[in-house]
């Protein structure tokens, strides 16, 4: 039966991963590979890496690390950031990548869901969604789509937005939820569960993992199909093992 | 030299490194003439069945292809490059396939039985780690692909369309998603696998190494 994914995401900023693993065996904190290396160790089923660089001329970088990373590791991996164009996913792709996350570019231009996974296959064309509650009463909660890292608020609902680029071909939704990013309080679960149950794709839950339950809840009652964490991977607060053993324990499938 | 055909669908580079590191000399090509000079072929691709197609057309590699099956080297299709084999595909029904293989390729259902923990529904694409079960064909000839490689070793998948061989003696390993689907097949010469060796860790480079080792 196929597993549920833990996926440790490593920020990236010029070329260097920034709030990555905090351990003191690493020779180079910043380094993409060995950051890599370090999760391909512990059992990770994936990594991503979002390019977090505010300048426009970090395709190359990107293609570097795309490269570099291929070269370590032999595990999937998806990269993200400032991708808007079928030439940024051809040369990714040809470094080594195998999946590429679209943000702001989707919204700007839906019709590039449509020809990047026409072109390429829809199994690497992943959507990130940045969501944020707008409404919440007693009998109905609308979430709000965000762009440019979450400064632009779209006016799009985020279920609508998630079944459209389903339609439109992405083949897989990384959904972060604003309110929870960073609180270490758990994934936003009323928003996955209704995002997962919306669209027939995968999607990952990211934002406010703090503890193992967190993950648990995310992938039960969240009815996610992949947990995506930062800090709680690396700050060593758990290793990928010892969540996947918790998970195990508690009855999810995951590859261990 | 193994020749890893390149007609523009998908990551090579990962399927030319792990290659190397299984201690192989590999070259990605689109060149019919290094097909024919090549001991092996590894036919790789990620992507859609008819523009697969295309490409091979448009690179006049679909003949050159064919002739190094059939010509006896040893073969190695992998995810789209294990569909491209058969007849035809639900994914563009019009399009003809390698027809190296007898029979078709099919879409899983949106909705199934065993889709997961709590009745979940089925998502399509079936993407991330899943276990590889041998049939009785995956302990007999063609097992030597898998030596060296559990019963139930997690590999890993991103696919929305799985091969239905006529012949079922060609399974040589199936997976659960919602139904059994053929993983692995084994016919004379050719060996393919639905899941991505090069992205399955070290058992998966097991299975390369083996193959550069056959």
């Amino acid at each position: 039966m196929l597993t549920k994914r833990i996926i440790p995401c490593l920020d990236v900023k010029d070329g260097r991963v920034v709030k990555g693993v905090n351990f003191i065996n690493l020779k180079d904190a910043g380094d993409a590979v060995e950051n890599a290396k370090f999760y391909d160790s512990q059992g990770a089923d994936e990594l991503v890496f979002l390019d977090i660089t505010a300048s426009h001329e970090n395709r190359k970088t990107k293609l570097e690390l795309a490269r570099k990373v291929a070269e370590s590791i032999f595990l999937p991996f998806t990269v993200g950031g400032g991708i808007s164009a079928v030439r940024d996913i051809r040369e990714l792709l040809s470094a080594g990548c195998d999946k590429v996350s679209i943000n702001t570019a989707a919204v700007k231009k839906p019709e590039f869901i449509y020809e990047a996974s026409r072109r390429f296959g829809s199994q690497c064309i992943v959507v990130a969604i940045d969501a944020r509650c707008k409404v919440k009463t007693k009998s109905k909660q609308l979430w709000e789509v965000y762009i440019h890292g979450g400064r632009t608020p779209t006016g799009l609902d985020a279920i609508k937005w998630a079944k459209r680029v389903e339609k439109l071909g992405a083949g897989e939704i990384l959904l972060t939820s604003m309110d929870y990013d960073g609180t270490k309080e758990g994934y936003d679960i009323e928003l996955t569960s209704r995002i997962s149950e919306a669209v027939g794709i995968p999607v990952i839950a990211s934002g406010g993992a703090g503890t193992l339950p967190h993950l648990y809840d995310a992938l039960t009652d969240g009815k996610a199909d992949a947990v995506l964490a930062a800090s709680i991977f690396h700050f060593r607060e758990y290793s990928v093992k010892e969540a996947k053993e918790y998970l195990k324990k508690k009855g999810v499938k995951v590859r261990l | 030299m193994i020749a890893v055909i390149d007609y523009g669908m998908g990551n090579l580079r990962s399927v030319q490194k792990a290659l190397e590191v299984a201690g192989a000399k590999a070259k990605v090509t689109s060149d019919p003439k290094d097909i024919k000079k090549a001991e092996k072929i590894v036919f790789p691709g990620v992507g859609a069945f008819g523009e697969a197609m295309e490409e091979l057309r448009k690179r006049d590699l679909i003949h050159p292809i064919k002739d190094a099956i059939a010509e006896g080297k040893t073969f190695l299709g992998l995810c789209l490059g294990l569909q491209l084999l058969f007849e035809k595909s639900a994914e563009d029904p019009g399009v003809k396939g390698l027809c190296v293989l007898e029979g078709e390729v099919k879409k899983f259902g949106v909705r199934g039985p065993g889709s997961g923990v709590r009745g979940e529904k089925l998502k399509v694409p079936h993407m991330g780690w899943n276990t590889i079960i041998k049939g009785a064909r995956g302990q007999g000839p063609g097992s030597r692909i898998l030596h060296g490689v559990p019963d139930g070793s997690y590999m890993y998948f991103v696919h929305s369309y799985y091969v239905k061989p006529k012949d079922k003696t060609v399974a040589l390993t199936t997976t659960n998603y919602g139904i059994d689907f053929v993983s692995g097949i084994h016919k004379d010469n050719i060996y393919a696998f639905q899941f991505h060796p090069e992205k399955s860790q070290g058992i998966g480079l097991k299975i390369l190494e083996n193959f550069v080792d056959l």
